[in-house]
């Protein structure tokens, strides 16, 4: 069956494959999509900031869409810390009704309580994960409490949101799934999958 | 106001800080767009409506300082935030100096842009919230320039408006202060007779023989002085409305001259022989109890039956308290728009210290305490002690051992004057001199009194 959606892991250590499956799987349930892992060679070095030492996100968005399957949207996940250059840091990022998105475990994975949780912190990821992809699917922040649309600039507010789309972000995606769909079928008739 | 609504403008010669911030909150929903230089900014500004401008500091030409200027001079209500990369205590002071809503040191904690963006975006939408309310207010309040959300007050304006169709004499019974002028003016202004003049006398404020020429007018050498012909105040109100102020207070022989006037709808100019056909429409005020005026004596019971023909009564200030809110915001949009000066309102304790007050001098009271208040207030809001106004609501003034023996007589009759609520013939008889002379001194001392304004003074 066709993949809607690529997942990479692009860090610098050894992917999780428990955490990577996790995410597979409930990012496709969150939408009602298929999605696939992809393990891809190669690593953004180009968007490391010396001066910073973070990851400039969009320029891991650019290299992304350099490398990525035409008429699929690629969430890659990676273990740096990532910024924009007006923000010291973010957790992840996406383009707005484009194909390519990115997510940062490295803060998600901060311990709060001095012990690692790693049920919660797979939920933060998760969570990230579906909210950048709901980006790339057109969808923008949402203030209903729980959403998962819901901007998140601290730990306690990833914590308090739910993985799943709320009603109003629900409809709305389906409303933009159908007209993608339309759009992709026309542009890109030979997805890989 | 939704976020859709919100439109933020980036002014940055970066192209990496326009596009990642533009980026970032476009995600809310926001409406973006970016310049890169102050000039295409303030064009920007030009042909639209912004709410927020995100503008760096340090750029090439035009800096930040200057696009918050002159961006301030097009759209005052735009909240513009300054973006530095260097925190200096400085900058910071002379951004906020300059009208900057806040500024922020970049890179930039995203909690605390998110935070900003809301913040700035709730007080928008209250700002928007209040205006429409203030609308709404204006509507349901207001009659012509009087306000108020008292029943009784609102009864009155009906009646008013309905007597205002009619041609019938009007008496306004009310304390000084009530703005017994100010109903008369609006029922001129709601009458058939809006565009003929509406003419006022003071009938306290004039000896009896000036009185009578100024409401009949004279001849050519019908007393000293009287070099040429004049026209009286019932000639000057042809056609129009004639507000007989403190109706109470005349002498007599000038209530038997003007119940003569009411009756024939004509009068003789002083020293004259013709009458002249005069068409006004009386309303008349006094802050006396008529009755008991004619039931002592004082005041014809035929005079007193043609002037009541509609009588309203204005209730005093400390029987309406729930209006004091409601005219604080009236007087002080009005008072800033003559004054120049903006003042967004009272504190807390400024406007409990205006609810507990027991206003003797009613609206007009209220006013000036007010007008004070702006004056001293150093920032935007008036703060209690701002009022002058004494715990036991009597206002105060603190010795000042240089002050010249006029500048103690002015400021003492203002402070009587104020304490009267206006009423001079109250006021006269404080300070045990007779009306005429107190009225000298306010002119002398340019104690304005007009359109039911009151006093100004110390």
């Amino acid at each position: 069956m066709a993949a809607d959606v690529h997942i990479w892991w692009i860090g610098a250590d050894a992917p999780d494959d428990r955490l990577m499956e996790a995410v597979r799987a409930r990012t496709a349930a969150a939408f009602g999509i298929q999605s696939r892992l992809y393990r891809h060679p190669d690593r953004p070095h180009q968007a490391f900031d010396p001066r910073r030492g973070q990851h400039w996100s969009t320029a891991i968005l650019r290299w992304i869409v350099a490398r990525d399957q035409p008429g699929l949207r690629t969430l890659a996940i990676t273990d740096a810390d990532l910024f924009i250059p007006v923000l010291t840091f973010v957790y992840g990022e996406a383009q707005l009704g484009g194909r390519a998105a990115v997510v940062s475990t490295m803060r998600l994975a901060l311990e709060q309580t001095g012990r690692h949780d790693t049920a919660l912190v797979t939920d933060r990821i998760v969570k990230e994960c579906v909210h950048e992809l709901g980006h790339t699917f057109g969808l923008l922040h949402c203030d209903t409490p729980g959403c998962v649309m819901q901007r998140s600039v601290n730990l306690i507010e990833v914590d308090a949101k739910a993985v799943a789309l709320c009603g109003s972000c629900e409809a709305r995606f389906r409303a933009l799934r159908e007209k993608d769909g339309h759009h992709e079928q026309g542009t890109h008739p030979h997805p890989r999958g | 106001m939704s976020k859709e609504r919100t439109r933020i403008l980036v002014v940055d010669d970066e192209e990496i800080v326009r596009e990642s911030l533009s980026g970032w909150l476009a995600k809310d929903g926001y409406t973006l767009a970016t310049a890169q230089d102050g000039p295409t900014a303030l064009e920007m500004l030009r042909q639209a409506r912004w709410s927020i401008l995100l503008v760096d500091l340090k750029m090439p030409g035009m800096d930040g300082l200057q696009v918050l200027e002159s961006s301030k001079q097009l759209q005052p209500d735009v909240a513009v935030v300054i973006m530095t990369a260097y925190a200096t205590v400085e900058t910071a002071v002379e951004a906020m100096k300059a009208g900057a809503y806040d500024y922020l040191v970049k890179p930039f904690d995203p909690e605390e842009l998110s935070l900003m963006m809301v913040k700035i975006v709730a007080q928008q939408t209250l700002v928007r919230e209040n205006v429409l309310l203030r609308k709404v207010l204006k509507r349901d309040f207001h009659f012509r320039d009087m306000v108020s959300k008292n029943p009784a007050m609102h009864r009155m304006f009906d009646l008013a408006k309905s007597a205002a169709k009619s041609q019938s004499t009007i008496l306004i019974l009310g304390e000084s202060g009530t703005g017994k002028e100010l109903l008369a003016r609006a029922i001129h202004a709601e009458s058939p007779r809006q565009a003929a003049p509406f003419v006022a006398v003071s009938c306290a404020a004039l000896t009896e023989t000036l009185l009578e020429s100024e409401l009949f007018g004279h001849e050519k050498g019908a007393f000293t002085g009287a070099l040429a012909r004049r026209k009286g105040r019932f000639e000057l109100a042809h056609g129009g409305t004639l507000f007989l102020d403190e109706i109470g207070d005349i002498s007599p022989k000038l209530q038997l001259d003007l119940l003569r006037v009411l009756e024939e709808r004509r009068l003789v100019r002083v020293g004259g022989t013709e009458p002249v056909d005069v068409d006004v429409r009386i309303i008349a005020a006094t802050n006396r109890d008529l009755k008991k005026a004619v039931a002592d004596g004082q005041f014809r019971e035929d005079l007193f039956y043609r002037l009541n023909v509609i009588p309203i009564l204005l209730p005093p200030l400390r029987d309406r308290r729930e209006d004091v809110p409601l005219l604080i915001e009236h007087f002080l949009e009005r008072l800033g728009v003559e004054t120049g000066r903006r003042i967004e309102g009272v504190s807390a304790d400024a406007l409990a210290a205006l609810m507990r007050h027991d206003w003797p001098g009613n609206v007009r009271e209220l006013r000036n305490v007010l007008e004070r208040g702006m004056v001293v207030a150093k920032d935007t809001i008036v703060q209690a002690e701002d009022l002058g106004l004494s715990a036991a609501g009597i206002r105060t003034e603190a010795f000042d051992p240089n002050l010249t023996l006029d500048e103690v007589e002015r400021r003492h009759i203002t402070a009587v004057l104020q304490h009267t609520g206006g009423n001079v013939t109250q006021a006269a008889r404080t300070l045990d001199i007779d009306r005429v002379t107190l009225y000298n001194k306010i002119r002398k001392y340019g104690l304005r009194r007009g359109d039911d304004d009151g006093f100004a003074g110390g």
